[in-house]
């Protein structure tokens, strides 16, 4: 797999479990150090590389950094802002300057209505998880077809693949096209019955990720759509 | 609180009314992740005792007021199912839930990392499906296999386990009788890895002798149930076997 893990070295650690002494390492993500030992601070596989020990946790929140690409929907529009359900713990904020259109100060309702996906881009984020995104980007657009399935964010890595192999083999195989954003969600747009089954293939990664079966079912798919 | 000196709760035989002995738990079983709409679940069934955890968020905290700018809040809702016992528990909050969620919250404020998530809350749900004594602590451990499945950092996993004192005896794990007609109640919640006490109450007198006797009952009682926890999260995510 992309993360160039095997099966047999697969280590599941729970929360409070001691995975090891802390001497000449660090603490990645996942992981804390007390008392010389190295605990599991999540749910997860673990990982140990250049003498950093972190795990990589099977479930969690999209935390926003500055410069993700982000699949957001209007959750709240004023006159002069969108605020953006992003998938995360807070709204972010669009402020009418950074969108991609002339916006006067009253019509940002004819840009952007609530429930409508755009593609984004976040400017900012600060301690207390303030959030500012832009639409001032090559690509960055409203979503105006297609369809957005969200995808557990420790599972964009899997999704993409070694510098998005997995993800090219994907839209070759569906003769779609797909987006995968920072924060868990896919776009993908295609006609109605390869839009279906690239949905439903990244659905099987979404419900089955944590098993490492996702390229044994892409390959499976080319298998079969090679002999059609 | 005396006890109620003309009830018998143990045997000639030296055993409880219910056949253990008296550092014996009753069956417990734990499977993670039982609820599709929830970020972590838990169900944990403890003798007659059923409860379920859900774990939503880290999440925007509302109203605004409840907001710490430095971390994140643990908003934990205790209650118990209307049909849960032989008499009817009339729905929603009252003092005795609330004072549960109190306490259970504090408990968990201090094993998850809560500095990660400033502004943010974190709500935990935990509902009594069957009540039969004990209903704190396995809601504790209910709520802490879920946090752990919703994918929540947190230092360590907290068991919820309770020791107490029948007849003159201190026993691990009072059932309802045990509860209701017994002298002491000490229920605990417990981090495993360090042995670090994370929430304790006491109902009734022990002495020192009898508290460190029931103490080393929760102990040896967190480890086992401690193992369950961490089994059936790995049940759940171990490849091939879901």
């Amino acid at each position: 797999m992309s993360e160039g893990r095997s099966g047999a070295e697969q280590r599941l650690v729970t929360p409070g479990m001691v995975i090891g002494p802390s001497t000449g390492k660090h603490a990645g993500s996942g992981a804390i150090a007390q008392n010389e030992e190295f605990i599991a601070t999540r749910l997860g596989w673990l990982n140990e590389q250049n003498d950093v020990v972190s795990v990589r946790p099977i479930n969690s929140a999209y935390m926003p950094r500055s410069g993700d690409l982000i699949v957001g929907v209007v959750a709240e529009v004023r006159n002069n802002l969108w605020f953006f359900d992003v998938n995360g713990p807070f709204q972010a904020l669009l402020p009418m300057s950074l969108a991609p259109w002339k916006v006067e100060f009253g019509s940002t309702r004819q840009h952007l209505g609530i429930g409508d996906a755009a593609l984004a881009r976040v400017q900012e984020v600060d301690e207390a998880h303030n959030m500012v995104l832009t639409m001032k980007g090559i690509g960055l657009r409203r979503l105006n077809e297609g369809c957005v399935v969200s995808i557990p964010v420790n599972l964009i890595d899997t999704l993409r693949g070694d510098n998005n192999s997995m993800v090219s083999r994907i839209r070759d195989l569906t003769d779609c096209r797909i987006i995968v954003a920072d924060n868990g969600r896919v776009w993908i747009h295609g006609d109605a019955d390869n839009m279906f089954t690239a949905r439903e293939l990244i659905q099987k990664l979404a419900d089955e990720g944590h098993m490492n079966n996702f390229e044994d079912a892409v390959h499976a798919l080319e298998q079969q759509r090679g002999e059609n | 609180m005396g006890g109620y000196g003309d009830v018998k709760l143990l045997r000639d035989d030296g055993k409880r009314l219910d056949g253990r002995t008296v550092d014996e738990m009753r069956p417990v079983s734990i499977e993670a992740g039982v609820l599709p709409a929830a970020d972590g679940s838990a169900m944990v069934t403890h003798g007659l005792n059923v409860a379920v955890a859900a774990v939503y968020g880290p999440m925007e905290a509302h109203p605004r007021k409840i907001q710490r700018q430095d971390r994140a809040v643990i908003d934990v809702r205790y209650n118990m199912a209307p049909f849960s016992t032989g008499d009817r528990i009339r729905p929603g909050f009252n003092r005795r839930s609330r004072e549960i969620s109190k306490v259970t919250a504090e408990a968990l404020e201090s094993v998850v990392l809560v500095e990660r998530y400033p502004r943010s809350k974190i709500r935990v749900e935990i509902e009594i499906l069957a009540a039969e004594a004990g209903t704190r602590c396995v809601g504790i451990t209910a709520a802490a296999v879920a946090l752990a499945d919703a994918g929540i950092p947190m230092r360590d996993m907290i068991v919820g386990v309770a020791s107490g004192k029948i007849e003159d005896t201190v026993v691990l794990d009072l059932d309802k009788a045990e509860d209701n007609y017994g002298q002491a109640d000490l229920p605990v919640g417990i981090l495993p890895n360090t042995g670090e006490i994370a929430f304790l109450q006491m109902d009734g007198d022990l002495s020192i002798e009898e508290f460190n006797l029931a103490m080393e009952y929760n102990f040896k009682a967190a480890s086992e149930i401690h193992e369950l926890m961490v089994d059936a999260l790995k049940r759940r995510y171990e490849r091939g076997d879901n």
